[in-house]
């Protein structure tokens, strides 16, 4: 299989300018017979589904949740990443593409890069019109803050609330579109399939998570939207229902997965307390703007952090990152953590955390200030821990986050199945091998506002004539058949172990060896483990009830038999990959100063990767990555 | 610790539902009050019984998903929380707890705490927005908006749509959450082209949801866990009548 990103010829700035003008369209008059399905209400599905709505096309629009404003983007803290330099710093698009591609450690295709940067200007006028209330300076401009990675300003918030803010604007057009009956929204409906008709994406199964009934829709292109699945490690920053089966469901249909071993651990998460628990909380990376990260320079330390004289704290990220401090990226921050940690200088009662301290800040800036721009965060750390932050250092720990992998795109956002596109999270595209703060909820949003309208257009010109999807093709027969018959094998083990039971053996595992750091060995022990556990699964299972009614374990169970057969793919996804870039860091490729160690020579490339059958070793594609305008150059953040 | 649990089981929404009682033995103090959830369905599950239902999503207090009554309370005992921030530690030792879905004729119960609030939605849909189609919009700087008047606009925004306000107030009331939709748009001056028209769309989806009148009882916002003002509704009340007067 060739693998085709469709780049468009031409001088980056050019490109995607050159494209539009260039992509088939269709006439409004047209676009009433092309309806469309939009998998995820998240930012980048809620976007997507508005837009293309409010040029004409039908949408049927899905989530799992019992609303569309509840998708997990609602969950960003920090900010969205903007061109704009309306702080003068030094900021242009070409700045912003070069920060993103080298936060990726260049692997990342420059021409997705660069349009996400020059989309990025739009993106604010858009949220500003829908009535997002962003942080404005007192004479009424837009308030700008720093992230990590970029040595300007650039970072539009809304307190600590931005994806919540950004997520209300998207699902506000979208109900508005609801309203004006432009889109039919299938909230608690979760996808169980993918139908194709002659190998094009034409439509779903889809289980009402109410009723339980198992519901066919047709349509002319399938958009998923479906974000990450870091809830794969069970312990992650993401919401519980979070999941993989999405995308899962079209791979196994023949659409590539790219890359999907490349998971973000976010560096400033609360540490994991007890065996009981369903989430790791993030903190927002804003807080690294004025918070100090340390350990004690004593091992065992026993002292509270307060009575550690400065000259006995290690501010570790500041000692090895001079020039970016605090503000180092986040698999660097991270690894840098878990460096301290395994070497015996973590704090709090498991001594799996290190200190984020304001008290340089409080002293400088005075309390009032610190408040007000970090009350919120402030505010949720004290529900949570019962810990004063203003009074003693948050204690914080690295936890799995985003997905930088996903299903493998091309530039018109399009899988490796006709008719089947990727938006948002659930894409491979411009992250690389690690997301900068403040990327994922403009990728989100520029997939569904300003991306994906025009390429399905290109798709959809060409879907016009011929035979319209109906439900009634056998293929969706055939699909909903094998949903079924999944449903029913789950519920029919019977056995004496919850999915949650599975689901956190697999997490385990997983951050284990495949997490912040990665070896051959590692690897494929956990191959092996996760065979086992598979097998485990699918004869000690227990999901009560039946699938006629309301049943959240059923639905669990499903995710995580999807989530059995992803993480071997991780796990073959790192195995094959010999170098260390980004997130994936290989043990045995680093520098002597332990840094990740890229090569160039042999792996400039995406892995992108075919499902051959169950119990099948999955199949490498690679796509190379060629840069044409940039150099490539050994990150140093130092 | 040790705690006794009595909980609102009802198989679908036709059902007659009734309290059951339940007791577990190891609860960590640390422990959210969901993750005490998990480990009695756990248990159950393990027993052969049906878990308990109920919503939740983000566990960190903002998709608004949670909500259940605890104690009489919606969300709990403590202010300014959803139920996945509420922790163990606020409960005594062999406290007994009671544990019921929010309770509203706009509410229906689908199963166990499990709610379809939908009719939220319903009200967002018929104005909630400001008309703004993709690729519309004018460079965001030439529109000024003071930093109070931001802030203000958020204070108002941040609602979660969690549905607290409804299950607190005595009249089943849904004033607090679509004064706050009212309120954030109208405070901004791209929202105030819509505003006449939203105010009068949306209290009359309200009304015709089936939610009760505000009677100005103020519990709604002591129950708000993202502390939504009932200045809101003040500002709802004076928009509409302001919009009612001018219409013709």
């Amino acid at each position: 299989m060739e693998l085709d990103a469709k780049i468009p010829e031409g001088p980056l700035e050019d490109k995607w300018s050159f494209y539009k003008a260039h992509a088939k369209l269709v006439n409004p008059a047209n676009r009433k017979k092309l309806p469309v399905i939009v998998i995820g209400t998240g930012l980048s599905g809620a976007s997507a589904a508005a837009s293309l709505a409010e040029q004409g096309y039908p949408v049927q629009s899905f989530c799992f949740q019992d609303s569309a404003r509840r998708a997990h983007s609602v969950a960003a803290q920090g900010g969205v990443n903007a061109a704009k330099n309306y702080q003068n710093d030094g900021d242009s698009v070409f700045r912003m593409f070069y920060d993103t591609l080298k936060g990726g450690d260049f692997r990342a295709r420059e021409a997705n890069v660069y349009r996400l940067a020059e989309c990025s200007l739009s993106l604010i006028d858009q949220a500003v019109a829908q009535g997002v209330p962003f942080a404005r300076e007192y004479g009424g401009y837009l308030s700008n803050r720093s992230f990590g990675g970029v040595q300007v300003s650039r970072t539009f918030y809304a307190r600590g609330q931005t994806g919540q803010q950004l997520l209300l604007g998207a699902y506000q057009s979208l109900m508005r579109q609801v309203e004006l009956g432009k889109v039919a929204l299938y909230a608690r409906h979760e996808m169980l399939d993918l139908v194709l008709i002659d190998g094009k994406a034409k439509g779903i199964i889809a289980r009402n998570l109410d009723t339980g009934n198992i519901e066919r829709y047709a349509a002319e292109a399938v958009v998923i939207a479906t974000g990450g699945f870091g809830k794969i490690y069970y312990l992650s920053t993401l919401a519980m229902g979070c999941n993989g089966s999405a995308i899962w469901r079209a791979h196994k249909k023949g659409a590539l997965m790219a890359c999907p071993s490349w998971t973000q651990i976010h560096p400033t998460c609360l540490p994991q307390a007890g065996d009981y628990q369903s989430k790791l909380t993030l903190m927002s990376e804003s807080l690294r703007n004025d918070g100090r990260i340390w350990v004690p320079k004593l091992a065992d330390e026993k002292r509270a952090a307060n009575d550690i004289p400065e000259e006995e704290r290690d501010y570790y990220l500041e000692r090895r990152y001079p020039s970016f401090g605090n503000l180092a990226p986040r698999d660097i921050s991270s690894r840098a953590a878990k460096e301290r940690i395994d070497a015996g200088f973590g704090v709090g009662a498991k001594q799996n955390a290190v200190y984020l301290d304001f008290s340089r800040a409080i002293k400088e800036q005075g309390m009032e200030k610190v408040k007000e721009k970090y009350g919120n965060l402030f505010s949720m750390y004290k529900k949570i821990t019962a810990d004063d932050a203003y009074a003693a250092p948050m204690k914080i720990s690295p936890a799995a986050h985003f997905s930088m992998g996903g299903l493998w795109v091309d530039y018109e956002l399009m899988t490796t199945i006709p008719g089947l596109f990727a938006v948002g999270e659930a894409n491979f595209a411009d992250h690389g091998a690690n997301r900068l703060g403040a990327n994922s909820l403009l990728q989100a949003c520029v997939d569904g506002y300003f991306i994906l309208p025009y390429t399905i257009a290109n798709y959809l010109a060409g879907e016009l004539k011929g035979e319209k999807a109906t439900v009634n093709h056998p293929q969706f027969e055939i699909a909903e058949k094998q949903v079924n018959e999944q449903l029913n094998r789950l519920l029919a083990i019977r056995g004496t172990k919850t999915a949650d039971h599975f689901h956190k053996e697999l997490g385990k595992m997983l951050y284990d060896k495949c997490g912040l750091s990665r070896s051959a060995g590692g690897l494929n022990a956990a191959i092996t483990g996760i065979q086992q556990l598979r097998k485990d699964f699918y004869t000690q299972l227990i999901v009560p009830g039946t699938a006629g009614e309301i049943n959240a374990e059923l639905e669990k169970a499903g995710r995580v038999a999807d989530y059995l057969e992803i993480a071997e793919l991780m796990c073959h996804d790192a195995l094959s990959r010999e170098e260390s870039c980004g997130a994936h860091f290989r043990e045995e490729y680093q520098t002597a100063e332990g840094e990740a160690l890229r090569n160039d020579e042999e792996f400039c490339y995406v892995s992108a990767w075919e499902w051959t059958g169950a119990d099948q070793p999955p199949v490498l594609h690679p796509e190379p990555l060629v840069f044409e305008f940039i150099n490539l150059s050994v990150r140093s953040y130092t | 610790m040790k705690i006794h649990l009595k909980i609102w089981r009802q198989k679908d929404v036709l059902a007659e539902g009734q309290l059951v009682d339940y007791d577990l033995d190891e609860v960590d103090q640390h422990m959210s009050f969901l993750e005490m959830m998990d480990t009695l369905n756990e248990q159950l599950i393990l027993k052969g019984e049906f878990p308990v239902e109920f919503d939740h999503d983000c566990r960190e207090g903002i998709c608004g998903a949670c909500g259940m009554m605890i104690n009489g309370q919606a969300h709990g005992p403590v202010a300014g929380l959803t139920a996945c921030q509420l922790h163990m530690r606020e409960f005594e030792d062999g406290a007994t707890i009671y544990v019921e879905p929010f309770r509203a004729r706009a509410f229906p119960v689908k199963r166990d705490l499990k709610i379809d609030r939908s009719a939220f939605d319903r009200i967002i849909r018929s104005g909630g927005f400001i008309s703004a189609n993709t690729g519309q919009p004018a460079e965001a700087n030439t529109l000024l908006i003071t930093h109070e008047d931001a802030e203000s606009a958020f204070d108002s925004a941040a609602c979660i749509g969690c549905g607290a306000c409804v299950a607190t107030c005595k009249n089943s009331s849904a004033a607090l959450f679509t004064s706050a939709k009212i309120s954030h748009l109208a405070k901004m001056p791209q929202g105030k082209k819509e505003a006449a028209k939203r105010v009068l769309t949306m209290v009359a989806r309200m009304d015709a949801e089936g939610f009760g009148h505000c009677s100005n009882t103020e519990a709604c916002e002591v129950k708000c866990p993202q502390g939504i003002s009932v200045l809101n509704i003040a500002r709802m009340n004076w928009e509409h009548t302001k919009a009612a007067l001018l219409k013709d």
